[in-house]
């Protein structure tokens, strides 16, 4: 009897104790749309969330849950998240964004973050990179590198974000090759290895021989590799196990500082609803090592873009551009501002084909 | 527009590389279907597949016997499914989803290791003579050996289900597993065998896609192969050819859609994205209209003793 009140005891007061601990630690939640091992984006987020944890320690617990559909399925988890005590959860995919204000609105109390979206509320904050800082400095070698002077594009979704990478891309190739053609290949998809390989190679049939890729695994990687004279670059993740052929450079995401600095905020109470776009200058994009396959005055002309991108003297929308349809858009010298750029939904002239609704 | 620019010939070949895993994991669960035992763990076993395939053509540098490795996993991993459906009487829809999450865990867990990590090249299966004849050399007798074995376990099939005693004696277990019983024929041993086979073609499948398809490991890559390839037995009526046609067609039309688009032509992106499982649907569906039908004792248990 005495035996069973003492277990008894020491159970609630371990039971005190585990409850207590977790309340000082501050648990933050991660939704992942591809697994943690894709190479790519997800990767590179996931990489964010070791760097908290490396960062804070024993105050910080972080859950994940990966391969998640842009859906209803993304607002279950987040539900569980935020009911499993979460104080703050990072949704790291465009598609999350009405789930992310949905479930929000239900939890006031925890603190939202959603990747590349453009809604906010008074617990969500939205943040992105502007890569398409970095897709100026590929547009520039890209252009330089073609002999066919057919660069192919792997899109994944129409949405702003991705088309604002190929206008990039598009404007600097153009700029240092007047005739190179972009042929653009919409996937509908972050993640399929077999997908994006049989999309690489049709491109490649088709006579391009630079890849610039839009989704999330090295599957084009490995195509282009097959096929032999083709350059690619790293997407989301340097894929330097590609270097130095066929990947040239890549564009790194690299979230932790922003990740870091969020949860901290959370901690001390100042977490406040922010619209964070940060790029090259704030090491949020990163260039992955330029490889030897590319000669080194072309080297040179991208790392030099990239400063001056870095620094912010130059901005990758500068005029004079016109849409596509040959409406002007910037007058020379005019830069875009960040709202059009947020919600760009068109070809810069001179790219062939539509965009899909 | 610029169609000039796609090669009819390379589109083929391609075409081919595209279909074949999805042939050899559905010509698996067609035998298992016939067999009357529901497996809806191709995913999982094609997953499996890919991983083990990988890995040990990695470590044994020899990708054929990575290929035989994957068969063995989709195989062993089957006999899991087969143990709880067929010994345990456990439902077999549930058991077939739960051995699709687990072998995609699974995958991952082996997998840890291998991203990243490039493959042994898989030798091309030049045939002579042959692969030399203009147009159909390429897209035909030029391919790896794998999409000749694809093929060749297609008309293997078709015969067996069709003209040999084992043949008619799977059927005869699918078709009613208690008359067969009745007959002696031993039901749960019988389809032990099929869920095995189906095990080792979904392997197969898994491995074509990590070590000659794509050819890397990532995480998740069958991405919904083997979803489709379970559909595609249903919409193909249980028959070997219309799963080859289903294949082609699916595959064909993946492939031509991403030439389509590349190419510039003038249809909108979301139809193109979307006419693979139309057309695939639309076709077969019109073809099933003799109006054949399911195993019929499909996804029931059978107990000796009931």
């Amino acid at each position: 009897m005495k035996r069973r009140t003492l277990l008894a005891t020491a159970a609630m007061a371990m039971g005190l104790a585990t409850a207590g601990i977790a309340e000082d630690k501050t648990k933050v939640g991660f939704v992942y749309v591809g697994p943690v091992g894709d190479g790519g984006w997800t990767y590179e987020h996931n990489n964010g969330r070791l760097a908290v944890e490396e960062k804070f320690g024993d105050k910080v617990e972080t859950v994940f849950v990966e391969s998640v559909p842009e859906g209803p399925d993304a607002e279950r988890v987040m539900t569980q998240m935020a009911l499993e005590g979460a104080d703050l959860i990072f949704t790291t995919s465009f598609g999350y964004m009405d789930q992310t204000i949905n479930v929000a609105k239900k939890f006031p109390n925890v603190k939202f973050e959603h990747a590349t979206g453009y809604k906010t509320a008074p617990n969500v904050s939205v943040y992105s990179a502007r890569f398409y800082e970095g897709r100026a400095v590929q547009g520039t070698i890209a252009g330089r590198m073609t002999k066919s002077n057919v660069i192919g594009y792997i899109a994944s979704f129409p949405i702003p974000e991705v088309i604002r990478g190929i206008n990039s891309a598009y404007i600097h190739a153009k700029k240092v090759n007047p005739d190179v053609q972009f042929k653009i290949v919409w996937a509908y998809t972050w993640f399929d290895p077999a997908k994006e390989a049989d999309a690489a190679k049709a491109l490649i049939e088709q006579g391009a021989d630079v890849i610039l890729q839009h989704t999330d695994s090295t599957a084009p990687q490995a195509a282009a590799q097959a096929a032999g004279n083709v350059i690619t670059f790293g997407q989301a993740s340097d894929m330097s196990e590609y270097a130095p052929m066929p990947r040239v450079s890549s564009i790194i995401d690299n979230w932790a500082p922003y990740y870091i600095e969020r949860t901290q905020a959370v901690m001390d109470g100042t977490w406040e609803t922010v619209n964070t776009w940060n790029g090259i200058g704030k090491g949020m994009v990163g260039i992955g090592e330029i490889s030897d396959a590319v000669p080194a005055e072309v080297k040179a002309e991208a790392l030099a873009l990239k400063d001056a991108l870095g620094s912010g003297e130059y901005h990758a929308f500068t005029g004079p551009l016109n849409k596509q349809d040959g409406t002007p858009w910037l007058a020379e010298g005019e830069v875009a501002d960040d709202g059009t750029l947020a919600g760009m939904n068109f070809y810069v002239e001179g790219i062939e084909g539509t965009i899909p609704n | 527009m610029d169609l000039s620019s796609i090669n009819p010939i390379l589109l083929l070949a391609s075409l081919i590389v595209a279909a074949t895993p999805l042939l050899l994991a559905a010509i698996g669960e067609l035998v298992v279907e016939k067999a009357g035992v529901l497996n809806l763990g191709v995913e999982g076993m094609m997953i499996t597949g890919a991983i083990c395939g990988f890995a040990i053509a990695v470590n044994t540098g020899s990708p054929v016997v990575g290929l035989i490795a994957a068969a063995g996993g989709g195989a062993v991993l089957s006999l899991l499914f087969a143990l709880l459906t067929q010994f345990a009487m456990a439902n077999q829809v549930a058991s077939g989803l739960s051995l699709t999450l687990f072998g995609l865990g699974l995958s991952a867990l082996i997998g840890q290791d291998y991203q990243g990590v490039k493959p042994p090249a898989f030798p091309k299966g030049d045939i002579p003579v042959l692969s030399d004849i203009p147009v159909l050399g390429p897209i035909l007798f030029s391919q790896d050996f794998v999409v000749y074995l694809a093929f060749f376990l297609t008309l293997g099939v078709w015969v067996m289900l069709k003209y040999s005693r084992a043949g008619l004696i799977l059927r005869a277990v699918g078709e009613n597993h208690d008359a067969a019983h009745a007959l002696g024929y031993k039901v749960v041993r019988i389809r032990v065998l099929a869920i095995l086979f189906g095990g080792a073609c979904a392997g197969l499948g898994g491995a074509y896609i990590s070590l000659i398809r794509v050819p890397q490991w990532t995480e998740g890559m069958t991405a919904g192969i083997g979803w489709i390839a379970l559909a595609l037995v249903v919409f193909a009526s249980w028959k070997p050819w219309r799963v080859l046609l289903g294949a082609c067609l699916f595959g064909g039309v993946s492939v031509l859609q991403l030439n389509l688009q590349a190419a510039g032509v003038a249809i909108p992106v979301e139809y193109l994205a979307m006419s693979p499982y139309l057309i695939t649907i639309i076709v077969l569906v019109i073809m099933s209209a003799d109006r054949s039908r399911a195993p019929a004792s499909l996804g029931k248990g059978f107990h000796a003793g009931s």
